[in-house]
């Protein structure tokens, strides 16, 4: 009986451990992975992997100047992840392994840098906004003031969010109250309805018409500069690789960075 | 470890049952840990947390009222009726579940939105649910539903159709069987069903921000709610989560402590 239940536990046990060493197998892999990267920030010339955090508007424009800065820097592979810019704060506070942060607004750069996780921010972008309408223009919206009238369907970011600021900024600078039929968390969310032809009208950036191809018009809103948004970007200060986390920063608020930002519809800072 | 009627348990088995619960709990112990205790009570009680919770509920209970509607014929088929094509339609049925909900909501789109195929004839009935509370429930129902189907036409198979069988030998006729055997026979798969589909609705997310969009009272569930809060006040989104847990243990609770396992008689 002693010695059954001695064997029973010890099954228990095994199993137990078993799992144990599976789950540090995982780390130890996560680690080995990473050292490259680490032992290359040492190096004078660069290389090794940067990790790019960048907001979700950025994708296009990221995409290229990633693949022109690695062109630039043979040694150097440029390793982008993109979300929404709440997302990618909230994951680098919580520390995931980043080495620049671009962020689609200010808001969200200061959550990183109130954590003590980035250097100085600089400007690298704007953004204004605009309308964007299906492409057949249903409601037939032809200014800001239109979105004002109940019979347009129109679509909003929530006032919590940046392009949501933004737009109630320009709702009280330009005297026009928009009764929206809904508030969405972010422009990808706006443009989905729009394009859909959910809603007839939506307000979004400048750079999200140009980024959602021929379904899309745009009805440019006279007095937009009235709400800029800012995007900053910075080096992260738990980098791996903090020499081309610096290039990468420095490329990009640099004449070839800025001509595929302004290409793609984006303000100067 | 050792309880007391793990006799037929192998030793192996309840570690491994340890770990899988850690898995599940930890999060949420996590998720306790950052809660801001304090507050949690004026944060919980904002208007709009409060709005949010009040269009839950309701949406949630139609949803499942719909649900326990439609599911109920759909899996008594499924277990019951043979007809061509049956291994494709139990196969469709279940789509919703591997379908990723952001997607679930584009289809929805696609079927009910105003320039979906059956928008036109929305229109035509003077029918529009774009930005509605109607649009929830409906998005709520399509990701619950496989939920119901597929905890009553299990259950329904595994008991086999001999008692149906006595009856309609002994001269009882299908609506009659339908109700008195039948029926009592799945019921407490249709309590589990009924239990799994609420938590479902209530948890809806990804089909709800795409095809219903996202208004305070309106269309702005409490998972919505919970998105949008979590990028200008975490503290009100850990407040949010914690009540929705909260809610849907004491549903799902008081569910399982009245199985209702009625017999046939």
């Amino acid at each position: 009986m002693t010695h059954m239940r001695r064997a029973r536990g010890r099954a228990a046990v095994l199993s137990m451990l078993a799992i144990a060493l599976l789950l540090a197998g995982c780390t130890a892999n996560g680690d080995a992975a990473r050292s490259p990267a680490t032992a290359s920030a040492a190096g004078t010339d660069l290389n090794g992997t940067v990790t790019v955090f960048a907001a979700a508007s950025l994708t296009d424009t990221f995409t290229q100047i990633a693949d022109a800065f690695e062109a630039e820097h043979p040694g150097v592979t440029v390793a982008l992840s993109f979300g929404g810019s709440s997302d990618l704060a909230t994951q680098i506070v919580e520390g995931a392994p980043a080495d620049v942060f671009a962020s689609a607004n200010e808001a969200q750069m200061e959550v990183v840098t109130d954590a003590e996780l980035a250097g100085a921010p600089v400007t690298f972008a704007t953004n204004v906004l605009t309308v964007a309408v299906p492409a057949d223009n249903p409601a037939l919206v032809t200014s800001f003031a239109d979105l004002g009238n109940v019979a347009v369907t129109t679509v909003v970011c929530a006032p919590q969010v940046p392009c949501g600021a933004a737009t109630r900024k320009l709702e009280n600078d330009l005297g026009v109250d928009i009764p929206a039929v809904s508030e969405e968390n972010n422009v990808t969310d706006v443009l989905g309805k729009v394009r859909s032809g959910q809603a007839d009208a939506g307000v979004v950036y400048v750079t999200d018409i140009a980024r959602a191809g021929g379904d899309l018009a745009a009805v440019p809103i006279v007095g937009a500069d009235a709400a800029i948004n800012a995007c900053p970007i910075a080096p992260l200060t738990d980098a791996h690789n903090p020499t081309a986390a610096t290039a990468f920063v420095s490329y990009v608020t640099g004449t070839k960075g800025q001509a595929v930002l302004a290409d793609a519809g984006f303000g100067t800072p | 470890m050792r309880g007391r009627t793990s006799g037929y348990v192998p030793t192996w088995l309840p570690p491994i049952a340890v770990v899988g619960a850690l898995l599940v709990l930890m999060p949420l112990i996590a998720m306790a840990t950052r809660v801001d205790w304090a507050n949690v009570g004026s944060l919980v009680t904002s208007p709009s947390a409060v709005a949010a919770l009040a269009l839950s509920l309701r949406t949630s209970v139609a949803a499942t009222a719909l649900c326990v509607l439609l599911g109920v014929p759909m899996a008594v088929v499924l277990a019951r009726v043979e007809f061509p094509l049956k291994a494709l339609a139990r196969t469709l049925v279940l789509v919703p579940l591997v379908l990723p909900p952001v997607v679930g909501g584009l289809a929805l789109l696609y079927a009910f939105g105003r320039r979906g195929l059956l928008g036109g004839t929305l229109n035509l009935l003077g029918l529009d649910i774009a930005f509605s509370t109607t649009a929830v429930v409906l998005a709520q129902t399509f990701v619950a539903l496989p939920f119901m189907v597929l905890t009553l036409e299990s259950a329904l198979r595994a008991q086999g159709s001999t008692y149906e069988a006595v009856a309609s030998t002994l001269g009882a006729r299908r609506g009659y069987t339908f109700r008195h055997v039948t029926l009592p026979l799945m019921w407490p798969a249709l309590v589990a069903g009924t239990v799994l589909c609420f938590a479902r609705a209530l948890g809806e997310f990804g089909a709800t921000i795409t095809f219903a969009g996202s208004l305070e009272g309106v269309t702005r569930t409490v998972p919505l709610e919970i998105y949008l809060q979590r990028e200008v006040d975490p503290d009100a989104a850990v407040a949010l989560s914690l009540l929705l847990i909260v809610v849907a243990l004491v549903i799902v609770g008081f569910a399982y402590r009245h199985p209702g396992s009625r017999r046939v008689k």
